[in-house]
């Protein structure tokens, strides 16, 4: 029986600014791209390493999961096998592998190459976070909210998750968006909304996206 | 060895992108990887290819990457002893 879901928190990362629950929290238009990653991790006040290391579409999408998740501690409420991540993007993980190609005229760099798959973005949140749940990278050349709202229900429908994180991740050249949902059965505040493919375009072109 | 050992805490942060740590950071016998300065399989990579690049020196035994890479002080000697003359 189909369920009824609620997006109970967001992000919007794009043109240097980001917003939580659609107010703007954080800008920084006096730098580029890069820099800005840079200026929202330092914003953030995380010591995490290796955030350094990561490519600049792991960096996106960690620091919107970070500004997703906020204090709250998922794997607190549910257990780390309920919470799944599914992301979509239309580039892929193009940005890397032509950093990778690039490297490969010289001495091939190990740590360019570990980045040049989509869903590594993934795997970097969910060590973060220590989610073990379902999850999945699909490429569209836009984004699809109908199949997010329609394959994240399925995973609900069929208790295959308790809380997922669904959207957009994208960084080409110095081109980007993030969009994230956090998506979960139950209602946890007045910022709420229901999660429905007219809700999810509404988040999504929030700042001119 | 003393200019080395300082050459390399640099090469090192910069190959692994260790945007926080300082060459005075790192001691010449901390050990580089798990409890020490915390580096990963990956990382073994590029330490690898930084030996390469920098200094001309394949590691041709992959058992001996324990031992070089024990910590910048071992780096160092196994550079001493492998680094082509005319370099």
């Amino acid at each position: 029986m189909a369920q009824v879901l609620h997006i109970t928190a967001n992000v919007v990362i794009c043109n240097q600014q980001v917003f939580k629950n659609s107010t703007l929290v954080f800008e920084d238009a006096a730098v580029d791209a890069p820099g800005f990653l840079m200026s929202a991790y330092q914003h953030l006040g995380i010591k995490y390493p290796k955030f350094y290391k990561m490519d600049n579409l792991c960096k996106l999408g960690w620091l919107a999961a970070e500004l997703l998740l906020g204090e709250a501690n998922l794997t607190d409420k549910y257990q780390p096998e309920e919470v799944g991540i599914v992301l979509t993007n239309a580039n892929s993980s193009l940005d890397a592998d032509l950093k990778y190609y690039e490297s490969v005229k010289e001495f091939a760099s190990p740590a360019l190459f570990v980045y040049t798959l989509p869903n590594i973005v993934i795997g970097e949140i969910s060590i973060r976070h220590k989610f073990k749940g379902e999850n999945a990278f699909f490429i569209f050349e836009q984004f699809d909210a109908g199949f997010i709202q329609q394959y994240v229900s399925n995973l609900f429908n069929n208790n295959i998750l308790q809380a997922c994180i669904c959207g957009w991740v994208e960084w080409i050249g110095n081109n980007y968006k993030a969009v994230l949902f956090l998506v979960e059965k139950e209602q946890s505040g007045s910022t709420d909304e229901l999660f429905t493919t007219e809700n999810l375009n509404k988040i999504y072109h929030l700042n001119n996206g | 060895m003393d200019k080395l050992i300082q050459d390399l805490k640099v090469q090192i942060i910069a190959q692994l992108n260790l945007q926080d740590v300082k060459p005075e950071d790192i001691g010449d016998d901390q050990p580089l990887f798990v409890e020490g300065l915390g580096l990963d399989s990956i990382d073994a990579l590029e330490l690898i290819v930084l030996l390469q690049q920098q200094y001309k020196i394949k590691l041709s035994n992959a058992e001996d990457g324990p031992k070089v890479f024990q910590s910048v002080k071992t780096m160092a000697e196994y550079i001493t002893q492998h680094q082509p003359q005319n370099s």
